[in-house]
C-alpha cells in the first residue's frame, strides 16, 4: 500500500491546523487546531515508521500523545482561569504583555 | 648560593638565637603593637579612661625587656653580639622565600633603647600634654602603632621586614601629622607628607627587589658575605636607591619638603616621629647597609652630598621661620643632614653618625616637648613674636630647654659638642669644602637657636593681655628633666671611644683620617665658630626690640629662607603643574575620546532596540506567524541544501 495518502491526508490536516492557529480568535479553536497539527504530525510518524519497517516512529508518536495529554490539561486549566478573570476566551484580548 | 669568606672590615656572621632574654625579643614588638590593636579595636569612648594608661604600659614594658637585653648582650664577647630570632616563615614562593626574622645586635640594641627610651618618655608626656583632647584614646592608640612599627623598622634581620617597618612608620606618620584633621592645613600636611614618603619608598622597594634579584637573598647576614662580589654597577644603583628612599624619611633634599608641614600634628608626634626616631631611619638603612655602601664609592659621595646640602638647607630655614616648631624641624632637617653626612663618609663616620643620632634624638625630642610646654602655656600659640620673658613664667621648661640648646649648639661638655665635633672632624678628613660647609652649619645652628632662646626666653614680654604663661603640669616637665639630663650627659658615650667600640662589630672599625690640622685645633676652631653665630644672634635679635609683627621689608635671602628655599615652588613648577597638565589631558582624552567611543556605540544598540522592540505587539497569532515563517525558512533551508 502506497503511503502518499497518508501523507497528503497529514499535510492536509496540518495546513488545516495551522490556518486555524493564525486566523481564529477563540482560545479553544485555536487549541484544538494545535491538537490537529500534532496528530497530523502522529500520522507522519506512523506511516514514516511503516515504509522504513521499524518502531521509532510509532514510539515517537506515543511521545508525542502523551505530551499531547500533559498540554491538554495545563493549557485548559489556562483558558478556563483566563475565561473567568477576563470574561473572555479571545486570544487577542490577552496582549498586555508587551513591548 | 655559596658564600665566600666574610668581608673583613666587616665581621658580620650568622646570627645565633640566644636565648634567655634574647627568647624575647619579639614581645618588644609584640607589646606596643598589642596596645594599638586593642585600642583601636575596642574604640575611643569605650577605652578613654585607661588607654593613656596601656598605651604607656606597653612602651616602658619593652623599654625594660630592651635594658635587659641590652646589658644581657653587653656581657657578651664582641664577636658573640649578633643575635637572631626566626619567628616564622613570611613568603615562601618558588625561589623566593623569607623568614619573619629578628636581628639584635649593638646596632639595633642602641636604636631599640632610644626608640622605646624616648618614646617611653614622650608617651608619659603625652598623657598630659592630650589631657583635654576627646580623642587621646585613639591618640595613644597611634603613637603605639608607630613605636611597634618602627621596632619592626630596627629589629627586622632583612630588607623586606625593614620595608614592612617603612611603611607602617609611614602610616603612623600620616595618622599623628593629620591628627587634628578637622583643621585643613593639617590634613594637608598628612596628605603632603604622605606623598613625598611615597616617592622614596619607591627607592625602597626597587632596592629591595634588586638586592633579592643580584644577591638571592634578602638577609643582612646573607648580603653583607656576598656584597663585594657583584658589579660596581649594581652596587652604586642600590646605594642610590636607597639614598632615594633615606631622602624621603629622613626629608633630605630634594624629599625635604614636608618635614616643615609635618608640624601641623600634635608636639609629641614632632618629638617622637619628626626629630628623634623615624626621621632618623634613613640613617638607619644607610649604616646598615655599610656593606653596599663600603663598595660603591659613587653611592657614598651622593650621601655626602646629600648630607652636607641638607645641613646647610635647613639652617638656613631655621634662621628666619618665626614658629618655633618650624625652627626645630629645620634644625632638625639641618642634624640629620649631619648624620648622613657621616654616614656617606664610610668607616670613618657610621659610628659618629649614629652617635649624633642618639644625642640629638635626647636634645632635639627635649627641646620640642620644651617648645609644646611654652605653647601649652601660650594657648597653642606657635608665634615666637608673641613670646618673650618666658624664662621667670617657665623655669623647668627654661632650664630644660637651655641645657638641649647647649647640647645642639655644640657647648662642651654637652653631647651635642661631642656628637657634632666628630662628624665635622671626619668631615675635614675626607674634604675640605664637605669639612667647611659642615663648620658652617655648626655656626649657622648656634645663630638660630640662639635667636630662638633669645626670642622666647629673654627680652621684653610681647603676649597677649589674655595669655596667662604658667609652669606645665609633672607629667609633661619630668619627661623634660630626665630627656635634659640625657642631653648634659649624652656625651658620656663617647667616653673611651666607647661607642665606636660598640658599633664596630656591625660598620666596621672606625677609620681615622688625617686632618689639615689637629683635632684639638679643629675643636677650638668649631668652638670659635658657634662663638661667632651666637654673638651675631646678639647683636641682631638680643640688643634690639622684637617686633610682634615679622618685618616685610627684608632682604630676598630672609624671603627665600621664610619660604622654605623655594622648595615648596619648585615641586610645583617641575612636578606638580607639569603632572597636573598631563592628568587633565588624559581626563579629556577619557572623557571625549574613550568614553565619547563607548557612549556612542551603546547609544546606538539603545536606538537600534528601541526600533525592533515593536515587534513584540501581544498578539499570540503574531507570535504564532513569526514561529511559522521561521520554520518555513528552515524547510527551504534544508530543502536548498538537499537539492543542492
Amino acid at each position: 500500500m502506497s503511503a502518499t495518502p497518508f501523507l497528503v491526508l497529514s499535510a492536509i490536516l496540518f495546513t488545516i491546523g495551522c490556518i486555524g492557529v493564525l486566523t481564529r480568535r477563540n482560545a479553544i479553536v485555536v487549541f484544538m487546531c494545535v491538537e490537529l497539527m500534532l496528530n497530523a504530525s502522529n500520522l507522519a510518524l506512523v506511516t514514516f515508521s511503516r515504509v522504513n519497517g521499524n518502531l521509532d516512529g510509532q514510539v515517537a508518536a506515543f511521545f508525542v500523545m502523551v505530551v499531547a495529554a500533559a498540554e491538554v490539561v495545563v493549557g485548559l486549566a489556562i483558558i478556563m482561569t483566563i475565561f473567568r478573570t477576563r470574561r473572555s476566551a479571545s486570544v487577542d484580548d490577552a496582549s498586555l504583555l508587551k513591548y | 648560593m655559596s658564600y665566600v669568606p666574610l668581608h673583613e672590615s666587616v665581621p658580620v656572621v650568622d646570627p645565633s638565637s640566644g636565648g634567655g632574654v634574647f627568647s624575647l625579643l619579639w614581645v618588644i614588638i609584640a607589646l606596643p603593637a598589642l596596645g594599638a590593636a586593642v585600642i583601636l579595636l575596642l574604640g575611643n569612648t569605650r577605652t578613654a579612661r585607661w588607654a593613656h594608661l596601656l598605651g604607656c604600659a606597653t612602651v616602658i614594658t619593652s623599654f625594660v625587656i630592651s635594658l635587659v637585653s641590652f646589658f644581657a648582650l653587653l656581657g657578651r664577647g664582641a664577636e658573640d653580639r649578633q643575635i637572631g630570632q626566626t619567628l616564622y616563615t613570611w613568603v615562601d614562593a618558588g625561589s623566593f622565600k623569607v623568614d619573619m626574622g629578628l636581628l639584635y645586635d649593638p646596632l639595633s640594641a642602641v636604636f631599640l633603647l632610644l626608640i622605646t627610651g624616648v618614646g617611653s618618655l614622650i608617651h608619659i608626656y603625652s598623657v598630659g600634654y592630650m589631657e583635654h583632647d576627646v580623642r587621646r584614646a585613639r591618640f595613644f592608640a597611634y603613637l603605639n602603632l608607630f613605636v611597634a612599627a618602627m621596632l619592626t623598622l630596627i629589629l627586622a634581620d632583612n630588607y623586606l621586614g625593614v620595608f614592612l617597618g617603612w611603611e607602617g612608620v609611614g602610616l603612623a606618620s600620616y595618622l599623628l601629622i593629620g591628627f587634628w584633621q578637622h583643621k585643613t592645613s593639617a590634613a594637608v600636611a598628612a596628605k603632603k607628607a604622605f606623598v613625598v614618603n611615597r616617592v622614596g619608598d619607591i627607592g625602597m622597594a626597587l632596592g629591595t627587589m634588586l638586592v633579592f634579584t643580584t644577591f638571592g637573598t634578602l638577609t643582612f647576614a646573607g648580603v653583607s658575605k656576598v656584597a663585594d662580589q657583584a658589579g660596581d654597577t649594581t652596587l652604586t644603583i642600590l646605594g642610590l636607591l636607597f639614598l632615594l628612599a633615606a631622602c624621603g624619611k629622613s626629608a633630605q633634599v630634594p624629599l625635604q619638603s614636608w618635614l616643615l608641614d609635618a608640624m601641623e600634628g600634635p608636639t609629641p608626634v614632632s618629638a617622637l616621629i619628626h626629630a628623634a626616631t623615624m626621621v632618623t631611619a634613613g640613617v638607619y638603612l644607610v649604616v646598615r647597609s655599610n656593606f653596599i655602601y663600603d663598595n660603591a664609592p659613587v653611592a657614598q659621595t651622593a650621601v655626602v652630598i646629600v648630607g652636607t646640602v641638607t645641613l646647610l638647607w635647613g639652617a638656613v630655614i631655621g634662621c628666619a621661620k618665626d614658629d618655633i616648631k618650624k625652627v626645630l624641624a629645620g634644625s632638625t632637617m639641618s642634624q640629620i643632614g649631619y648624620m648622613m653626612l657621616a654616614a656617606g663618609l664610610g668607616p670613618a663616620g657610621y659610628a659618629f653618625a649614629i652617635f649624633h643620632l642618639l644625642t640629638h634624638g635626647f636634645f632635639k625630642a627635649n627641646m620640642f616637648l620644651g617648645a609644646g610646654s611654652v605653647m601649652h602655656a601660650m594657648d597653642d600659640d606657635v608665634d615666637m613674636r608673641h613670646y618673650g620673658a618666658l624664662r621667670k613664667m617657665m623655669p623647668v621648661t627654661f632650664l630644660t630647654f637651655a641645657l638641649g640648646y647647649l647640647a645642639i649648639i655644640g657647648v662642651p661638655p654637652f653631647a651635642g659638642f661631642w656628637s657634632k665635633d666628630k662628624i665635622i672632624e671626619a668631615a675635614f678628613g675626607d674634604n675640605l669644602i664637605i669639612g667647611l660647609a659642615a663648620l658652617v652649619g655648626a655656626g649657622v645652628t648656634a645663630f638660630y637657636m640662639t635667636r630662638l632662646m633669645l626670642m622666647t626666653y629673654f627680652g621684653e614680654k610681647r603676649w597677649a593681655e589674655k595669655v596667662h604663661p604658667h609652669e606645665s603640669p609633672k607629667a609633661m616637665t619630668v619627661p623634660l628633666m630626665v630627656l635634659g639630663a640625657l642631653s648634659a650627659l649624652g656625651g658620656l658615650l663617647l667616653l673611651g671611644g666607647w661607642v665606636t667600640d660598640w658599633l664596630a662589630p656591625v660598620v666596621g672599625e672606625e677609620v681615622h683620617a688625617d686632618l689639615p690640622v689637629p683635632a684639638l685645633v679643629l675643636s677650638v676652631i668649631v668652638l670659635l665658630v658657634v662663638v661667632a653665630g651666637i654673638s651675631v644672634a646678639w647683636l641682631t635679635v638680643g640688643r634690639n626690640a622684637v617686633p610682634r609683627t615679622a618685618p616685610t621689608k627684608v632682604s630676598v635671602f630672609t624671603k627665600a629662607a621664610r619660604s622654605d628655599l623655594y622648595g615648596d615652588a619648585l615641586n610645583e613648577e617641575l612636578f606638580m603643574r607639569p603632572g597636573d597638565r598631563f592628568v587633565t589631558g588624559l581626563a579629556t582624552f577619557d572623557r571625549s575620546g574613550v568614553d565619547g567611543f563607548v557612549d556612542g556605540f551603546a547609544g546606538s544598540l539603545g536606538g537600534m532596540s528601541s526600533t525592533f522592540r515593536r515587534i513584540q505587539t501581544g498578539f499570540v497569532r503574531s507570535y504564532a506567524l513569526s514561529v511559522l515563517g521561521g520554520a518555513v525558512l528552515v524547510v527551504l533551508a534544508l530543502l536548498a541544501v538537499s537539492l543542492a
